[in-house]
C-alpha cells in the first residue's frame, strides 16, 4: 500500500493548500444544509402526537449530541495518531477540535434543558443521557485545562492525547454505569427518548441538519487549524508570503 | 567512514516558541570527551536531553550506532549513564540506600562495591547518614559515586561540577579522564574549564553556533 | 525484573515510613469530611444512615484523590524519574510498583478505617463487610487512575485543582458501582453483582493504566 499521502497529510504547507481548497465548500454546504434544515424541521415537519411542537428542538438537540460525542472519538483518534505516527498535524486538530466539542455538548445541555421543562416539568433531571452529556462536558473541560495548563505546545498536545485517549477508554463504562444508575434509582416511568419510530417527515429534516452540523464542524475545525498552523510555522518562508500576499490585499 | 557510536544528525531544538539551535551534527566515538559549551539559555541541558532520549527533538534525529534512538531504548539504556541537574537523590535515604537503589535500576552492585564507592569520593563515615543532612557538595558526591560502580560507556553529565569543592573537582576531572582514556565517552556540560584533558576531548560552544 | 519491582516496593515503603505524618493526611481528611455531614444535614440518624453509602464513598474518593496530588511530585524534583526513564526496565512495571505501595499504605489504611466511620454514620453492622469489600476492589481503581493524572500533571507548579478536574469525572463509575454496592447490602439485597462489577474494573486498571502512567511521566519528563 502507498502510504505517501499519509505522509504528506503530516506536511503543514500541503494542509494549509489543500484545506483552503475545502473550506468555501464546506462552509456553503453547513449553511444551506443549516438553514434548509433549520426550516424544513421548524415550520413544515409535523407535530408530534404526544409533545406536540416542544419535539422541534431535537433538530438542534440530537446534532449537537451527536457531534459532542463523535468529537471527543475524534480527539482521542487524533491523540492516538499524534503519538504513534508524530504527526504534528494531529496535535493541532486535537486541541482545536476540544473547544468545539465543549460547545457542542454545552448545547445539547442547554436544549436537553429547555426541552425538559415542557416534558418532564423541571430543567434538570437525573436523567442518564443528561447525566451522561453533563460528564462528558467535564472531561471537555479537563482536555481543554490541560492543555491550556501545560506552557511547552509539543508536550500539550501529547498530554492532551494520553488524557483523551484514558478518556475515550473510559467513555463506554461510564455511559453504561450512568445508565445502570439511573434505572436502579429511577424506575422507567415515562422515557422520552424511547418514541415509536419516527416517520419519514420527521426524521428527513433531522437527518439534513446532522449532516448540517458535521460541515459546520469541519469547516471551523479547518478555520481554526489553518490559524494554529499559521501561527506555528511562522517562521517558515511559505507562511511569510502567504501572509505577505494577504496583507497586501487587505491594504 | 565507520559508523560511530553515538551520532547526532540535522538536529534541531524549540523550548516555548524560540528556536535554541538547529542543524547541529555531533559524532561521539570511543575515547571521545565532548563539553557543551554556551551561555545560560543557550539549550545546553535540552541537548544533553536530546541526547539521552529524554526529549525528542523538533527536527533531526540521534542515532545510536547507526540506528535511531527510538528504535532501541533498551540498547540505549544498557549503554548510558546519565546524571542531570538533579541525580535522583532522595533526601530521606541514605546514600547507601540511594545508591544500591540506582545501581539496582541498571546493574546491581554489591554492599562492598558500594561503600568502596562513596570512600572514593571521599563520603566515608556517611555511608549511613540521611541525604538531607549532607551538605549540596556532598549530595552531589553520592549522585558521582555512581561513576565509580562499574559504569556503562557513555557517560552524559548535566553540570557535574556544581557545588563541588576544589580537591573534588580535580578528582572528577581526573576520573573523566582516565574513563575516556580507557575507551569510555563523556558528554557534558559545565562553566568552567577543565584542567586535565583526555586525547579524545572537543568543545562544542552553543553560543557561538548562534551567533 | 521482578526484582527491581520489589525492590522498587521496598524503597517506597521505606520513603513512606519515614514521614508517616504524611500517610495519616488522607485519613485525617477522610475522618473531617464524613464528620462534616452530620453537622451540614443533621443528626438525624434516619437521614444519615440513607446517605451513607454516597457519603463513604464521595470522601474515600476525594481522600485518595488529594492524597495522589504529591505522588510523582518529588521523584519528578529531584530526578528520580529521569533516572527511570533512562533504564533498561519498562516504565510500566516500575510506575505499577510505585502506585501499589502507595496504595498499600494510603489506600489499605483507608478502607481499614471506613467501618468505624460506617458505624457512626448508622450502618448496620451486616453491611460492614459488603463495605469493606467495595473500598477494597474500588480503591486501586482509583489510585491508578489518579496516578495517571498526577503523571501528567506532575511539571505544572500548580496541579492539584487541576488533577481533581481531569480524573474525578473518570471516577464516576466507580463511585456508582461502589456505593451501589453499599446500597444494596443497605436495603438487604444481594450486591454480588456490583462486586464482580468492581473487580473486572480493578482488573481492567492494573492492566491498561500503567501504560497510560508511563506515557504521561514521558511526556512530563520530556517537556
Amino acid at each position: 500500500m502507498n502510504w505517501t499521502w499519509f505522509h504528506k497529510l503530516g506536511s503543514p504547507k500541503w494542509f494549509y493548500e489543500i484545506s483552503g481548497r475545502w473550506l468555501p465548500w464546506l462552509a456553503w454546504a453547513a449553511l444551506l444544509l443549516i438553514a434548509v434544515g433549520t426550516v424544513w424541521g421548524l415550520a413544515f415537519a409535523p407535530q408530534d402526537y404526544q409533545q406536540g411542537n416542544s419535539f422541534r428542538i431535537i433538530y438542534i438537540h440530537v446534532p449537537a449530541a451527536f457531534l459532542a460525542q463523535s468529537i471527543y472519538v475524534m480527539l482521542a483518534v487524533a491523540g492516538l495518531v499524534g503519538l504513534v505516527w508524530k504527526m504534528k498535524l494531529a496535535d493541532v486538530a486535537l486541541q482545536q477540535a476540544a473547544p468545539i466539542g465543549a460547545w457542542m455538548t454545552f448545547i445539547a445541555l442547554l436544549t436537553g434543558a429547555v426541552w425538559g421543562k415542557p416534558t418532564w416539568g423541571a430543567w434538570w433531571v437525573w436523567d442518564a443521557r443528561l447525566t451522561s452529556m453533563l460528564i462528558l462536558l467535564f472531561l471537555y473541560f479537563g482536555v481543554i485545562a490541560l492543555g491550556q495548563a501545560i506552557s511547552n505546545r509539543d508536550s500539550a498536545a501529547k498530554a492532551c492525547a494520553v488524557l483523551s485517549i484514558v478518556g475515550v477508554v473510559n467513555i463506554p463504562i461510564i455511559k453504561y454505569s450512568v445508565e445502570w444508575w439511573n434505572t436502579l434509582h429511577q424506575p422507567a416511568t415515562f422515557k422520552v427518548t424511547e418514541k415509536p419510530a419516527m416517520p419519514v417527515e420527521m426524521w428527513l429534516p433531522l437527518l439534513v441538519m446532522v449532516i448540517g452540523f458535521y460541515c459546520f464542524f469541519a469547516a471551523v475545525l479547518l478555520m481554526r487549524m489553518r490559524l494554529e498552523v499559521l501561527r506555528r510555522e511562522a517562521r517558515s518562508s511559505w507562511v511569510k508570503s502567504e501572509i505577505r500576499t494577504l496583507v497586501g490585499k487587505d491594504a | 567512514m565507520t559508523t560511530p557510536f553515538l551520532e547526532a544528525v540535522a538536529l534541531a531544538c524549540e523550548r516555548d516558541w524560540r528556536l535554541l539551535f538547529d542543524g547541529l551534527d555531533l559524532r561521539l566515538e570511543p575515547g571521545d570527551m565532548l563539553q557543551v559549551a554556551g551561555p545560560n539559555g543557550s539549550g545546553k541541558t535540552s541537548l544533553l536531553r536530546l541526547l539521552c532520549g529524554l526529549m525528542q527533538p523538533t527536527a533531526g534525529q540521534v542515532l545510536l550506532k547507526g540506528a535511531s534512538l527510538q528504535a532501541q531504548r533498551g540498547e540505549l539504556a544498557r549503554n548510558l549513564l546519565w546524571i542531570g541537574h538533579a541525580a535522583g537523590i532522595k533526601g530521606l535515604l541514605t546514600a547507601e540506600e540511594n545508591l544500591a537503589w540506582l545501581c539496582a535500576l541498571h546493574q546491581p552492585a554489591s554492599h562492598e562495591a558500594i561503600w568502596q564507592a562513596l570512600a572514593s569520593v571521599g563520603l566515608r563515615g556517611f555511608e549511613d547518614v540521611p541525604c538531607h543532612t549532607l551538605s549540596a557538595g556532598q549530595q552531589r558526591r553520592v549522585g558521582l559515586a555512581r561513576l565509580y560502580l562499574s559504569p556503562p560507556p557513555l557517560w552524559i553529565l548535566d553540570e557535574p561540577f556544581t557545588a563541588l569543592d576544589k580537591h573534588g573537582v580535580a578528582q572528577l576531572e581526573a576520573h573523566l579522564a582516565q574513563h575516556c582514556e580507557a575507551g569510555g565517552m563523556v558528554v557534558l556540560t559545565t562553566h568552567h574549564s577543565l584542567a586535565q584533558m583526555p586525547s579524545g576531548y572537543r568543545e562544542l560552544d552553543l553560543g557561538q553556533r548562534a551567533a | 525484573m521482578s526484582n527491581v519491582f520489589t525492590l522498587l516496593l521496598a524503597r517506597e515503603s521505606r520513603l513512606l515510613f519515614r514521614r508517616p505524618a504524611e500517610l495519616a493526611n488522607p485519613l485525617v481528611f477522610f475522618a473531617i469530611v464524613i464528620a462534616l455531614f452530620p453537622l451540614a444535614v443533621g443528626p438525624e440518624s434516619q437521614l444519615l444512615q440513607s446517605i451513607s453509602p454516597g457519603l463513604v464513598w464521595v470522601a474515600a474518593l476525594l481522600a485518595v484523590l488529594l492524597s495522589l496530588d504529591g505522588l510523582f511530585r518529588s521523584d519528578f524534583e529531584d530526578g528520580s524519574l529521569e533516572q527511570w526513564v533512562v533504564s533498561p526496565h519498562p516504565l510500566p512495571l516500575l510506575v505499577l510498583a510505585k502506585v501499589l505501595a502507595h496504595w498499600a499504605f494510603s489506600g489499605l489504611a483507608l478502607v481499614l478505617l471506613a467501618p468505624l466511620l460506617g458505624l457512626m454514620l448508622g450502618l448496620p453492622l451486616r453491611t460492614l463487610p459488603v463495605l469493606l469489600l467495595s473500598l477494597l476492589l474500588g480503591t486501586p481503581i482509583l489510585s491508578l487512575l489518579g496516578a495517571v493524572g498526577a503523571a501528567l500533571t506532575v511539571g505544572l507548579k500548580r496541579g492539584g485543582l487541576l488533577l481533581a478536574l481531569l480524573i474525578l469525572p473518570l471516577y464516576i463509575p466507580v463511585l456508582i458501582l461502589g456505593s451501589g454496592a453499599l446500597q444494596a447490602a443497605l436495603q438487604g439485597l444481594p450486591a454480588a453483582g456490583h462486586l464482580l462489577w468492581l473487580a473486572s474494573l480493578t482488573a481492567l486498571a492494573v492492566t491498561l493504566t500503567p501504560f497510560a502512567i508511563a506515557a504521561g511521566l514521558r511526556i512530563s519528563v520530556g517537556e
